[in-house]
């Protein structure tokens, strides 16, 4: 079976610092995986080297591409690492704010990947984005609202149609609940697991919340200082943890 | 006025902005950027199309320049007074006699010919800003023809009002590959982009050239179920009766009385001269 | 169909001053299809532990854990989670689900994920959940609301829906009352008949003693404490 994501010894430095170091990993189709750390552990820069955001030192990020199979991603061009971004990949930004255009409407933010890869009917745009729209529970009558009317939790879940739309193969999300109060990241949480179950997704989630790798990730990695100490199951890594950190960060969840 | 050189810029500036406008049109729609100088008047008022007028005139050129289409306004009037001053060349308010036009906001209602160069006033030149305001990412998009981003103005268009609202500086794609701000012409106009005459575009404030060369192709952008309307005010001219002008709305009274007039003085009185007459004609008998 | 052969478990502490506590070693054991086995021994003997281990839960020290063709001590958390989807079903004491998911979705997840038909798939969640008598009027709720029996019968029906090769059966008939743990003995005895390997933890005697072939007494398995 050939991974859709295969990365091989990726490095960040920032000067003398490390952002992340010899990670090694493959992704398959419809694996969820979740990184966790605490903040400076060099999980977003991973995320960010990953989905080309930033250009790691060294290391290789193999993409299994619809046409011509695996291909560096560092090396590809840049359009084409462009249109990679907007077709088959999807990013899921901490704050809605970096992933949605505020000053367009709710509908032209989910309708602008489609536009973007040719769309030019205005009937269909505007059906295809209601109907997302309705998929992460955002009702027609707001379709012409712009984002700067919706409350977090709303522009979080048009983000996520928006990112959708063009029915991606692999999802970066960057803290996706994070700064959402609980009851809005639980319904989030069950409506991703939703869409990434219906979808067959991949994704890559960064996230100090363990409660939410628990719900959403597969496989789970815990890194520390750039350096990846833990990988495996969820469940396993959280329930039988090997290295002295995972230990320290699984026991230091408060219980409710 | 011996003391100006020719059209008031050095030789060396001059050569410098033709560079850029021979490179516009040798790619149509690519906005160059060009070193800008200071002119003796605001930006806004007209500063590119001053410097690029300046570039191309020679002293056989006659020149003519028009605001909103008309010949006598002040923006009109002052920057052809600048050249007659700087530059000593003929100036006339007839489209057909001139060699160089320079405007702001219109076409001509004449079709233009090969001998004649257009040269227009740009406040902001790049069509994708009012939704990204990153110069380095706008640059990247037009390099990678990512044009999705400018149907999203005009979804968002008809989202709000039904239809394509944009009715001036309407978007447009040359020669299937770059997308460029016609300047804020009415997008009545947008279908006369496609012209025998060569169109150049200034920038003065941006510092951006660029260039419609003779008989290129310009699309205005649309979708498949919106399509791109001309947009026709329902009257005809009040003065000359042309039903297929581009009209100005003038208020003439306190108790809301309004007339339309052709926007192109130059045509409209030559239509007027040729006998045309239209609702508020003076009568003949009066005169 | 299950084989496990010399397992040991190690559980290091590195935040308790790195002590090292061994709980099982030598721990080998075989299940053939259609054959329940059921696991003994005190309270922390190291029941649950051998059977998290099974599970991919827990990860072992030290052996082989062969279910069908997959070694789940050294498999790749791909291998394992399609295992769990395919393969091995477990019946856990508590019931973890995504909260607003219908109890209806809840059971039917399991097929869905092997990529049953949907309504197929509820139809047989609709089916399990008559016979575990969860009332229908409840079957649009989430089960996070249930009582503890109602979640506990839920948490069967979801590991019964697919018919697994190999289940895992941790306490199926605690707090269940005399109905409901017959239906659930015979939810059991149908998966033995049409060929499933079970391992089981039973504290009610007469259950054990009514599904289980064999016992393991996983005492055996307890490493003798330093003196």
């Amino acid at each position: 079976m050939t991974p859709l994501l295969s990365v091989s010894n990726i490095q960040k430095t920032y000067g003398h610092r490390i952002g992340c170091t010899g990670v090694n990993f493959d992704l398959y189709p419809g694996e969820v995986m979740g990184i966790v750390g605490e903040s400076g552990s060099g999980k977003s820069t991973l995320l960010n080297c990953l989905a080309g955001h930033l250009e790691p030192d060294q290391g290789e990020v193999l993409f299994d591409t619809r046409a011509e199979g695996l291909r560096d991603t560092m090396t590809m061009s840049e359009p084409e690492r462009r249109m990679l971004a907007r077709t088959d990949w999807a990013f899921v930004h901490q704050n809605a704010r970096d992933g949605l255009r505020m000053g367009v409407s709710a509908g032209g933010n989910v309708g602008e990947r489609l536009m973007a890869v040719g769309a030019r009917h205005y009937g269909n745009i505007r059906e295809q984005a209601i109907d997302w729209l309705g998929r992460v529970e955002i009702t027609e009558d707001r379709v012409d609202d712009r984002p700067s009317d919706f409350s977090g939790g709303m522009q979080q879940r048009l983000q996520i149609a928006r990112n959708l739309v063009t029915g991606p193969r692999l999802v970066f999300m960057d803290e996706p609940t994070g700064g959402l109060d609980v009851s809005v990241q639980a319904r989030l949480l069950d409506l991703l697991r939703g869409l990434v179950r219906e979808m067959g997704l991949s994704a890559i989630i960064v996230t100090h919340d363990l409660a939410v790798v628990r719900l959403l990730a597969d496989r789970l990695m815990v890194m520390k200082s750039g350096h990846l100490v833990e990988s495996g199951l969820t469940d396993q890594v959280l329930d039988d943890p090997q290295h002295t950190y995972t230990q320290l960060l699984v026991s230091s969840v408060l219980q409710v | 006025m011996s003391d100006y050189n020719f059209a008031y810029l050095d030789e060396q500036t001059k050569r410098m902005i033709r560079r850029a406008i021979l490179k516009g049109v040798a790619i149509p729609g690519y906005q160059v950027p060009f070193a800008s100088r200071e002119m003796p008047m605001p930006y806004g008022w007209g500063t590119g199309g001053v410097q690029v007028t300046a570039a191309c005139l020679t002293p056989d050129d006659t020149l003519k320049v028009i605001d909103q289409g008309a010949d006598d306004t002040t923006n009109a009037v002052s920057i052809r007074k600048f050249f007659e001053n700087t530059a000593q060349v003929d100036v006339t308010e007839c489209t057909q006699e001139a060699s160089v036009i320079q405007t702001r906001h219109r076409i001509p209602e004449e079709p233009l010919t090969e001998d004649q160069i257009l040269v227009y006033q740009v406040p902001i030149p790049e069509p994708l800003r009012f939704l990204e305001p990153r110069e380095t990412e706008t640059r990247k998009m037009h390099a990678l023809e990512e044009y999705g981003l400018m149907h999203v103005k005009l979804y968002e268009d008809i989202a709000r009002h039904g239809h394509i609202a944009t009715s001036y500086a309407y978007p447009v794609k040359v020669e299937d590959r770059y997308v460029m701000d016609p300047s804020p012409i009415p997008k009545f106009d947008n279908p006369r982009l496609e012209s025998a005459a060569i169109q150049l575009f200034g920038a003065g404030r941006e510092q951006r050239i660029y260039a419609v060369p003779p008989y290129t192709k310009v699309v205005s952008l649309d979708f498949e179920d919106h399509p791109f309307e001309q947009m026709k005010a329902e009257q005809d001219c009040d003065l000359c009766g042309a039903g297929h002008t581009y009209l100005d709305e003038v208020i003439v009274n306190d108790q809301g009385g309004r007339m339309f007039v052709c926007s192109d003085t130059n045509y409209c009185a030559t239509r007027c001269d040729a006998g045309h007459r239209g609702r508020l004609s003076p009568e003949e008998d009066a005169a | 169909m299950i084989h496990i052969e010399n397992v040991s478990k190690t559980f290091t502490l590195h935040n308790q001053g790195g002590s090292v506590i061994e709980v099982m070693q030598g721990a080998t054991l075989s299940v053939a299809p259609g054959e329940c086995v059921a696991l003994t021994g005190n309270s922390g003997a190291g029941k649950s532990t051998l059977m998290r281990m099974i599970y991919g839960n827990y990860l072992a020290a030290s052996g082989r854990i062969i279910i069908g063709d997959v070694d789940v001590a050294q498999a790749e958390p791909r291998e394992i989670l399609a295992l769990r989807r395919e393969t091995l079903g477990y019946v856990s004491q508590f019931l973890r689900v995504v909260p607003r998911v219908s109890t209806l979705d809840v059971v039917a997840e399991p097929l869905l994920s092997v990529g049953c038909d949907g309504e197929v798939a509820r139809e047989r969640a609709r089916d399990l959940l008559s016979r575990l008598k969860i009332p229908e009027t409840l079957w649009s709720l989430s089960p996070t609301t249930f009582s503890g029996g109602e979640q506990q019968r839920v948490n069967i029906a979801h590991g019964f829906a697919h018919t697994y090769p190999a289940i895992l059966l941790d306490e199926p008939t605690a707090s269940l009352d005399a109905t409901n743990r017959s239906t659930v003995l015979s939810l059991i005895e149908e998966a033995k008949s049409r060929g499933a390997a079970i391992i089981g933890i039973f504290h009610d005697a007469q259950a054990r003693d009514r599904v289980a072939d064999r016992e393991v007494d996983v005492s055996a398995f307890t490493p003798k404490r330093a003196a």
